[in-house]
C-alpha cells in the first residue's frame, strides 16, 4: 500500500462506482512523482548491485578478474559461482506450471548472451557498475545457434502454459480438396521484447530470517512463494510489495535469476541491496515473445464459406527450457469451418527462454490468420468484412459450444460505420490522398479468451460507515486501483469514496495474477463477493433484531444502497450500516470471498472478448514509407467497469498492434548470438508522432455466464485484430502482401 | 577526491558533495537527493523518462554529469504542483488519462511543461505529437497525452488572458 493517500485533489469524480468513467484514483500520485515504484525505495544502509552479463551466447566462463573488481573503491562483495551461497531450491526444478529455469550462478555454463555471470555489490551504483566492468570475463565459447535454420527442431508436446500442441476437428485435407478456392499463406514474426518503461528491479532488506522485497510483480502470492522457495524460508517470512508496476506485459510475472541473487546477496552482506536491470540486461533473463514461422491453408466453397482451416506454427524457444508461443491456437475460435487443425513445432536456439508477452500466441497467430483471411477474401472476390460475416461462427468452432456472449456482429457494424468502410474499392492501389500517397484500408477481427483464475479478497465494514477492502491485486497500468475499487464499492453498497482499498502487498489475501486479461474479472469477483458477504452478515444483524426497522425482513428481503440496508418491498424502512453496527456493539464486520468461475458455465460455454479493427495506411509510392493514419477498433468485452480506463487499455493494445506490424524486432548477430539492438534506439517502439489517430469504441455486451459481474477483459485483445488490419491495409494500398513482420520499406520496394 | 558544487532544485539551493565524477544528474536526484519522482528508463538518452528542466530547458537527466551543473537551476516533477493543487498540465494528464502505469509520466509532464514554455505548438495536435516524441510511453497512452497537452495549453492561455 502506498504511504500517501490514493485519492488526491486531482481525482475527478464523474459518477459513482461500476460503469462510471472515474479518473484514476492513483492519478495524483502518478502525476506528482509520489507513486513509489520498486527502484524508488532507499532503505537505510542500502547497497547497490550490478550483475555482469555474458557476451557469448554459448560456452563456459573461464575466468573472472574478481580481484580487480574487489579492489575497486566502494565494492563490498563479488558473487560468482565460486562463492554463491546455496539455494534451497534447484534453479532447474519447476515446481509449478509458472516456473521457468533461471540462472543463479549455479555453474560456469553460458546458455545465451546477456546471461548473468556474476553480481557485484558496492556502496554506490557507480562503484558497482565499474566493479562489474572490471571482471573482464574470459570464455571458452561454442558456436551460437540463432535463427530457424541453425536451431534444433523438436516436436512440441505443449504450447503456452500447458496447452496441447496440436488440435484437429473434422477432415482438413478433405475440406481443402473439396474447396473451390484455396489459399496458402506463409508469414514470419520476429523475436520481441516487452521493454516495459520501468526496468525490472528489486530492493531486498532482511531482518533476521524475514525479508522485505520491493519488486514489480504481476502475481504477488506466486512471487512470494517463489522467493521463499529459493531462499529456504516459509512464504510468510517474505513480504513482497508491488503497489505500482511501470508496465509488465507478462514479463513481471516470473522471477529471474538476478531477482533471486539480489535477495541472496542482501542476506550474505547483511545490508539491504538494490538491483535495477539496465535496459540491455533485459534481453535474455526476463522473457520475450518467441519468433514464429507460420503457414495457413484455407479452403472456400464458391460462396466464400470456409471448407477447411489449417494453421501451423514453428516457434522458437531456448536451448534449456520450453515456452512455445501458442500462435496457431489463434485460429481455433473465430471462423466457422467444418474442418479445423492447428499444430506447433519447436526450434531451440541460444536465446533466453521466451515467456508470455501481451497476448502470447494470440498476437502473432491472429496476425497471420487475419492476413490469410484477407487473402482468402481477395481470392474469392469478396469484401473482407463481408467474407468475415459469411464465416461468422455462431458456436465455437473448436468445441461446438455456444458462446457465453458474442457481440462481434455489432463490433463489425459499429467499427465499419465509424471508420467509413462502405464504398471501399475491392482492388488494391485505387486510392490516393492529395499528396499523391497511396491509401489503403484494411481490417481484422479481434479475439481474446475471457479467462478467470482464482483470487481471494476481504472486506471489512467499519463503525464509521466506511469500509476497508483488501486483495493482493496489482496495478501495472490497467487501472486496478480504480476499477477494482469501483467493483468493491458495489459489492459493499457504498460510494467508492468511502472505500479504503489496499492492494499490491503480500499481506493481503491472494489477489491472483494480473495477466491473461483476467484480473478484473477474477480479483473483481473476489472483491464483490467479499463485500456481499459482509453485507449479508450485516443484514442478519439487522433483520434479526427487534429494534431494527428491518426486523423480520429476512436476508433476501433487504438490499444495500449507499451505506444503508433498505427493505425491498417497503423502501421507507431502512437503516444505515453505522447504526446497525453500533446497536450490535461491533466495531468491524468482515466478509470474505473467492473469485473463480462457475465450473458448469466454464464447461458449457466458450468465453471470449471480440472486436473488429479497421486501419488506414498511407504509403509513399516512391519511398514506400508506411504510416498508419487512422485506427478504429470496436470491442465487445462484457461489462465495462470504467470506460475511461478501458479505452486507454484498448488504445494501448491497438498501438501495440501497430508496433508489431511496423516497428518491433529484436535482432541478433547470427555469428555471435549477441543482441544488436538491446536498447530503445535500436529496438523500435512507436513514439507519439507514430500514432496519429486511434479510437476504441466500446460495444455493449451483457454476459450472464462469465461471472456474476459480467466482466470479460480488455488488456490484450487490442493487439489481435490490429496487426492484420494494418498489414491488410498495406496490401490494399500497394498490392503487395506482407510476408513478415515488421513490414519493412524494403519488402514493398522489392515487390 | 570529492567534488563540491551547488545547484538549485525546485527553488531550493542544494550544496552537493560527491566522491565520484561519474554521477549523472539523474542518479544525483534519485540516489542522493531523495528525489525519486524522476525515472530511469534507459540511462542513455533514448526514452525521456528522466526529463527535467535545466535552466528552463528540457533535458535528459541521465545524459548530464552532475558535476557540470554548478549554479544551474533544476526543476523536477516534485516541484510542479503547488502543494495539493496540481499544475494545469498535471490536471490535464489526469482528466485525459495521459498515462497508464505512470512510469513515463513524470518525464512526459516535465517535457510537456517545457514544450508549452517553448510556445511553438499551440493546440496543433501534430506539432504536439512531434514535440512530445522524445518521451516514450510503452503503455502507449499517446492519445491521452496529446489531448492533455492541448488541454493544458488551453488552460494556461486562458489563465494568461485572465491575468493580462
Ligand atoms: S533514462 Fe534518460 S532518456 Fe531514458
Ligand atoms: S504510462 Fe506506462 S509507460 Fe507511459
Amino acid at each position: 500500500m502506498p504511504d500517501t493517500p490514493l485519492t488526491g485533489p486531482g481525482h475527478v469524480r464523474l459518477g459513482s462506482n461500476s460503469g462510471q468513467p472515474l479518473t484514476r484514483r492513483d492519478g495524483f500520485l502518478k502525476v506528482t512523482g509520489a507513486a513509489t515504484f520498486a527502484a524508488d525505495n532507499r532503505p537505510a544502509g542500502l547497497l547497490h548491485a550490478v550483475h555482469a552479463i555474458s557476451t557469448i551466447a554459448r560456452g563456459r566462463v573461464r575466468s573472472l578478474d574478481v580481484a580487480a573488481a574487489r579492489a575497486h573503491p566502494g565494492v563490498v562483495e563479488v558473487i560468482t559461482p565460486a562463492n554463491r551461497p546455496p539455494l534451497a531450491r534447484d534453479q532447474d526444478d519447476k515446481p509449478t506450471m509458472f516456473s521457468w529455469r533461471v540462472e543463479t550462478l549455479q555453474d560456469d555454463r553460458v546458455r545465451y548472451a546477456g546471461q548473468p555471470i556474476a553480481l557485484v555489490i558496492a556502496e554506490t551504483l557507480e562503484a558497482a557498475t565499474e566493479g562489474a566492468h572490471l571482471l573482464a570475463p574470459g570464455y571458452a565459447p561454442e558456436p551460437a545457434r540463432i535463427g530457424f535454420e541453425d536451431g534444433e527442431a523438436f516436436e512440441a508436446e505443449t504450447v503456452g502454459i500447458g496447452s496441447p500442441a496440436a488440435f484437429v476437428r473434422g477432415e482438413v485435407e478433405a475440406g481443402l480438396a473439396g474447396a473451390t478456392v484455396r489459399v496458402e499463406f506463409r508469414v514470419e514474426t520476429p523475436t520481441q521484447y516487452h521493454n516495459a518503461m520501468e526496468p525490472h528491479a528489486i530492493v531486498a532488506a532482511w531482518d533476521g530470517d524475514r525479508v522485505t522485497i520491493d519488486s514489480p510483480n504481476q502475481a504477488i502470492a506466486m512471487g512470494q512463494a517463489a522467493f521463499a522457495g529459493f531462499l529456504g524460508i516459509p512464504p510468510e517470512n517474505v513480504t513482497l510489495r508491488s503497489p505500482f508496476i511501470g508496465g509488465g506485459f507478462g514479463s513481471k510475472a516470473i522471477l529471474s535469476g538476478p531477482h533471486v541473487l539480489a535477495a541472496l546477496a542482501a542476506r550474505m552482506v547483511g545490508r539491504p541491496v538494490k538491483l535495477v536491470f539496465r535496459r540491455d540486461q533485459m534481453v535474455g533473463p526476463v522473457g520475450h515473445r518467441g519468433a514464429t514461422r507460420q503457414r495457413l491453408r484455407l479452403g472456400m466453397d464458391r460462396d466464400g464459406h470456409l471448407t477447411a482451416l489449417d494453421h501451423e506454427a514453428v516457434v522458437m524457444t531456448s536451448a534449456f527450457d520450453d515456452f512455445l508461443e501458442p500462435a496457431a491456437n489463434a485460429s481455433q475460435n473465430i471462423y466457422a469451418t467444418p474442418a479445423l487443425a492447428t499444430r506447433h513445432g519447436g526450434v531451440r536456439v541460444d536465446l533466453g527462454t521466451p515467456g508470455p508477452m501481451r497476448a502470447p500466441g494470440e498476437a502473432s497467430g491472429s496476425a497471420a490468420l487475419e492476413c490469410a483471411v484477407d487473402e482468402a477474401a481477395v481470392a474469392c472476390g469478396i469484401d473482407p468484412l463481408e467474407f468475415r460475416l459469411r464465416n461468422y461462427a455462431e458456436t465455437d468452432p473448436a468445441t461446438g459450444r455456444p458462446y457465453s456472449s458474442k457481440a462481434l456482429r455489432e463490433c463489425y457494424a459499429q467499427g465499419a460505420e465509424r471508420f467509413g468502410w462502405a464504398g471501399r474499392p475491392l482492388a488494391p492501389r485505387r486510392m490516393r490522398d492529395g499528396a499523391g500517397r497511396l491509401i489503403g484500408w484494411g481490417m481484422g477481427s479481434a479475439l481474446f479468451p475471457a479467462p478467470m483464475f482464482r483470487a481471494e479478497a476481504r472486506a471489512v465494514l467499519r463503525a464509521d460507515g466506511t469500509a476497508l477492502v483488501e486483495t493482493s491485486a496489482v496495478d501495472m497500468g490497467q487501472g486496478a486501483w480504480t476499477a477494482l475499487a469501483q467493483i468493491a464499492a458495489d459489492g459493499l453498497g457504498l460510494p467508492v469514496e468511502r472505500i479504503e482499498f489496499r492492494a499490491g502487498h503480500s499481506d493481503h489475501p491472494d489477489g491472483g495474477v494480473a495477466g491473461g486479461s483476467g484480473h478484473t474479472a477474477t480479483a473483481g469477483s473476489a472483491l464483490f463477493g467479499a463485500g456481499a458477504d459482509a453485507v449479508a452478515r450485516l443484514a442478519e444483524l439487522a433483520t434479526g433484531h427487534p429494534d431494527s426497522p428491518l426486523f423480520g425482513a429476512g436476508n433476501a428481503g433487504v438490499e444495500a444502497r449507499l451505506g444503508r440496508l433498505v427493505h425491498r418491498e417497503d423502501p421507507g424502512r431502512h437503516e444505515s450500516y453505522a447504526d446497525i453496527l453500533a446497536r450490535a456493539g461491533i466495531a468491524e464486520l468482515a466478509g470474505q470471498a473467492v473469485g473463480a468461475r462457475d465450473p458448469a458455465h466454464a464447461r458449457d460455454r466458450a468465453m471470449f472478448s471480440h472486436g473488429a479493427v479497421f486501419a488506414e495506411v498511407q504509403v509513399d509510392p516512391d519511398l514506400c514509407q508506411i504510416r498508419v493514419s487512422r485506427l478504429v477498433g470496436a470491442f465487445a468485452a462484457g461489462r465495462i467497469i470504467n470506460p475511461h480506463l478501458a479505452r486507454s487499455q484498448l488504445n494501448g493494445g491497438m498501438i501495440w498492434g501497430l508496433s508489431f506490424a511496423l516497428h518491433e524486432e529484436a535482432l541478433h548477430d547470427p555469428r555471435t548470438g549477441r543482441s544488436m539492438n538491446a536498447d530503445l534506439a535500436g529496438y523500435h517502439v512507436p513514439v507519439n508522432a507514430d500514432v496519429p489517430s486511434v479510437e476504441a469504441l466500446l460495444v455493449h455486451e451483457d454476459d450472464p455466464y462469465v461471472n456474476p459481474l459480467g466482466v470479460k477483459g480488455v488488456g490484450e485483445i487490442g493487439i489481435t485484430g490490429t496487426v492484420g488490419a494494418i498489414a491488410n491495409a498495406v496490401w490494399h494500398a500497394t498490392g503487395t502482401r506482407p510476408r513478415r513482420f515488421p513490414i519493412r520499406i524494403r519488402d514493398l520496394l522489392e515487390a | 577526491m570529492t567534488y563540491s558544487f551547488s545547484l538549485t532544485v525546485n527553488g531550493a539551493t542544494r550544496a552537493v558533495e560527491i566522491e565520484d565524477p561519474r554521477v549523472t544528474l539523474l542518479d544525483l536526484l534519485r540516489e542522493r537527493l531523495a528525489l525519486t519522482g524522476t525515472k530511469k528508463g534507459c540511462d542513455r538518452g533514448q526514452c525521456g523518462a528522466c526529463t527535467v528542466l535545466v535552466d528552463g530547458r528540457r533535458v535528459n537527466a541521465c545524459l548530464i554529469l552532475a558535476v557540470t551543473l554548478d549554479g544551474a537551476e533544476i526543476e523536477t516533477i516534485e516541484g510542479v504542483a503547488d502543494g495539493n493543487r496540481p499544475h494545469p498540465v498535471q490536471e490535464a494528464f489526469i482528466a485525459h488519462d495521459g498515462f497508464q502505469c505512470g512510469f513515463c509520466t513524470p518525464g512526459q509532464i516535465m517535457s510537456a511543461i517545457g514544450l508549452l514554455r517553448e510556445g511553438e505548438t499551440g493546440e496543433d495536435r501534430e506539432r504536439i505529437r512531434e514535440g512530445m516524441s522524445g518521451n516514450l510511453c510503452r503503455c502507449a497512452a499517446y492519445a491521452g497525452i496529446t489531448e492533455a497537452v492541448a488541454a493544458a495549453q488551453r488552460a494556461l492561455a486562458a489563465g494568461d488572458r485572465r491575468r493580462a
